[in-house]
């Protein structure tokens, strides 16, 4: 381990951002679309760059009540004092931040009809299944919006209400529910976490809020119906999700269509807050353009997720299965704040070509008896490389702390790198920490051997990856393992034979 | 059902097989022979389209299709089996699923229905009796951890699910315990048909006392230097290769 690898060590760990949820966040972001609302695209566009002024007109624009002007105006400020970090694993060219729109700049080039889409991708939503009627949405064609899961998501947000869950775009329940939004933003990833953290808090577009009432178990798993909406959305998402007392969600974010946007980067934020007994499981299946076969454009991921387990008793578990976005930098990660707190990582990231993936998790155990288990799987293909970064810190006063760490990495070809590098800060001697690591390769032996049997070299390879990342996809909620394990093998296309 | 003619192959500019010629029809059993080294699996593995063989010269053709051009998987789907000298392990895919998958495929290929699970479990239950398999073995990943006959077994109780019209056996028979072996030749002889066929690589005649061939064939050095009935394969047995290489070599 180098000391470039150090800066990024989770030691600093209050600064690591995690980009992911950008893309989820904008995924949401659609969000006036999938209640049934239809935004007005004819708003005045903003100038380009950022300065208060431009800060006051999106919280101006969004009708947001003062508290929240101010805090966007502190971000703002404290982001102005802040360095870009340089992270020494990745390779990018740097983002020009006076270049970029930070108000809702509606496409307006997109194609008229499916006709104008690139046929590649039309072969891939193919593969993946994706159903008719979503493809226009995912490929950016500019649809009316009125479309038939309008209703299903007003049908469902009855429900929903019925039981006090709150379930709506920020910007919604910013207006509405002020309370529980001062409560709680900002408590989990401050304003002042890290460079992509505060620009987002400064000038983020839109996002989710989620809140469970005390002892409500959740019916259905939040935004899986809404996957079309996934399309269009900000370039800073912001989601934040409180489950009280004694509740459980489990919430979906993203899709397994490969998404484009013009956004290049994507700096989101998630906050999940669990208090006493309460359960969150937050799923993110991740497919954002990786940009071309020789690593030309592409999205850059820089997202931060973080969970509290504030509460005793408490659960957050992080699935993830990462296959898009040029550069992907997250770290979700859990504070175990309350007694007897679980936090899980579970985790597939896998790079083709040209990518670049920087991720892992944190697993801060501050409360007493608290457990935590990572399991990571990285596939690297192409001439991609894969990073795990992981720490489990364990305070001084955090008795009888458990962790199980589990570090595989699967390399396709001879051509891409692996890297895993596993921190600990363990403060107190009661506490048991495990950590195991593999790599192993896919051999042309075992895609014979399959394609003897009748399989195609794609499914081939599918089923060994899917095999690999098993223990993974089998916390995927089942609708979404079938896809996601089909996109693995679209994802892996062309590295094999 | 299987024709090689003049079939020249090298690896790495290496030549293994040098001129090899062989018919195979419908209902027949051939074995091969011969000594290690011979290119007994490397025409195995060219029959069945494996990479990394530069075919030279010759033509195989297979149910009069041109076999050589053809990508593995739709051989397989064609009808052709291969059990493998060393099966292959592949980590966390399970082999019930893994079967079923290989299955499905064939049948899509043929224009037939795919099996559901229920069908489908009701098949291999079925044939799992055929190799006397322990059924703990279709809940484990392909082949991980199998120890050396239970690999061998899980290869015949594939081919008698996927119930192939051409079955290459590689060395089906080493490693095997006496009782495995009269269990696997066994699996063999109920799935013999009028209509299939079956090459079988070995280099025990025993293995011919439970599986009896037509006829013969004697590979040696790329070659088939001999073919003959069964009762080669005891002459064999008793005097080894090196007399008919001897004979070959004055021949040629
Ligand atoms: N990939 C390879 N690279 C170099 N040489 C190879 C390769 N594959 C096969 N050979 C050589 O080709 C020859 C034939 O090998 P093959 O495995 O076909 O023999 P065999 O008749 O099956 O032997 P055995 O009875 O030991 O199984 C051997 O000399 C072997 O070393
Ligand atoms: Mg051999």
């Amino acid at each position: 381990m180098n000391d470039e690898t150090n800066k990024i060590a989770p030691n600093n760990d209050e600064n690591i951002a995690m980009s992911d949820e950008q893309q989820t966040i904008q995924n949401i972001t659609d969000q006036d679309y999938k209640y049934g609302f239809v935004t007005d695209i004819e708003m005045e566009e903003f100038p380009k760059g950022l300065d208060e002024n431009i800060v006051r007109m999106i919280s101006a624009k969004k009708e947001e009540p003062e508290f929240m002007t101010e805090w966007r105006l502190k971000a703002y400020r404290h982001w102005r004092k802040q360095k870009e970090p340089k992270w020494p694993k990745l390779k990018y060219s740097e983002v020009d931040y006076e270049n970029l729109y930070y108000y809702a700049a509606p496409k307006k080039d997109g194609p008229k009809s499916l006709d104008e889409v690139d046929p590649e991708l039309l072969a891939t939503f193919e593969k993946l299944g994706v159903p008719l009627e979503e493809r226009e949405l995912l490929a950016g064609v500019a649809v009316d919006a009125v479309i038939d899961s309008v209703s299903v998501a007003t049908t469902f947000k009855g429900k929903l209400g019925e039981l006090g869950i709150i379930f709506c775009p920020i910007s919604e329940a910013i207006q509405e529910h002020p309370e529980l939004v001062k409560k709680y933003l900002g408590t989990v990833v401050p304003y002042t976490d890290n460079f992509y953290a505060t620009l987002n808090s400064a000038v983020f577009s839109d996002g989710s809020f989620v809140y469970i009432p005390p002892g409500v178990r959740c019916p259905m798993e939040l935004s899986s119906y809404f996957r079309i909406n996934a399309s269009k959305t900000g370039q800073f998402e912001r989601t934040l999700i409180v489950a009280d007392k004694g509740s459980y969600v489990s919430y979906l974010e993203g899709c397994t269509a490969p998404m484009r946007d013009e956004n290049q980067l994507h700096a989101a934020v998630v906050e999940l807050i669990a208090l006493d007994d309460a359960e969150i499981k937050y799923s993110t299946v991740q497919n954002w353009y990786a940009g071309n076969k020789e690593g030309v454009g592409g999205i850059f991921n820089f997202v931060t997720k973080r969970g509290l387990c504030g509460g005793k008793n408490s659960k957050i578990s992080w699935t993830q299965v990462e296959t898009g976005s040029a550069i992907t930098w997250k770290y979700p990660s859990c504070i175990l704040k309350g007694d007897n707190s679980i936090g899980e990582f579970y985790s597939v990231a896998l790079t083709n070509n040209y990518q670049q993936a920087d991720t892992g998790t944190k697993m801060i155990h501050l409360g007493k008896n608290t457990r935590s288990l990572i399991i990571s799987k990285g596939i690297s293909a192409g001439k991609s490389n894969n990073a795990y970064r992981g720490l489990v810190k364990v305070n001084s006063k955090a008795e009888n702390a458990r962790n199980y760490s589990q570090c595989d990495s699967l390399l396709i070809g001879d051509q891409c790198g692996a890297h895993t590098y596993p921190y600990l800060e363990i403060e107190n001697p009661t506490a048991q920490v495990e950590h195991e690591a593999t790599t192993s390769k896919v051999s042309e032996d075992q895609i014979f051997y399959l394609n003897q049997r009748g399989i195609s070299t794609e499914d081939a390879v599918g089923m060994i990856v899917s095999g690999y990342a098993k223990e993974v996809f089998q916390q995927l909620p089942m609708e979404f393992a079938v896809e996601a394990q089909a996109l693995m093998s679209v994802s892996l296309e062309g590295s094999v034979g | 059902m299987l024709s090689i003619k003049n079939l020249q192959v090298s690896v790495e500019e290496k030549p293994i097989l040098k001129g090899l010629n062989l018919e195979v029809k419908p209902g027949e059993i051939h074995a091969i022979m011969g000594p290690n080294g011979s290119g007994k699996s490397t025409l195995a593995h060219v029959l069945s389209g494996r990479e990394g063989y530069s075919v030279d010269a010759g033509s195989a053709h297979y149910k009069g299709l041109n076999l050589l051009e053809m990508a593995p998987e739709i051989r397989a789907r064609e009808g052709m089996f291969l059990a493998f000298q060393y099966p292959i392990e592949i980590p966390g895919v399970n082999n019930t699923s893994f079967l079923k998958k290989a299955l499905n495929e064939i049948r899509k290929h043929r224009g037939e229905e795919e099996l559901d699970a229920i069908d489908f479990l009701g098949l291999i239950k079925k044939q799992m009796k055929l190799v006397e398999m322990k059924e703990e073995l279709l809940k484990r990943p392909v082949n991980q951890g199998f120890s050396g006959g239970e690999k061998k077994r899980n290869e015949i109780l594939q081919m008698a699910v996927l119930n192939p019209m051409l079955a290459i056996l590689d060395e089906t028979d080493s490693g095997l315990d006496i009782d495995a072996l009269r269990i696997v030749a066994g699996g063999v002889n109920k799935l013999r048909s009028a209509e299939n066929a079956f090459v079988v690589i070995t280099h025990y005649q025993r293995l011919l006392d439970y599986i009896v061939p037509d006829f013969v064939h004697v590979l040696s050095d790329g070659q088939i230097i001999k073919s003959g009935t069964k009762e080669l394969a005891l002459e064999l047995e008793e005097r080894g290769y090196d007399w008919l290489i001897e004979e070959a070599e004055s021949k040629a």
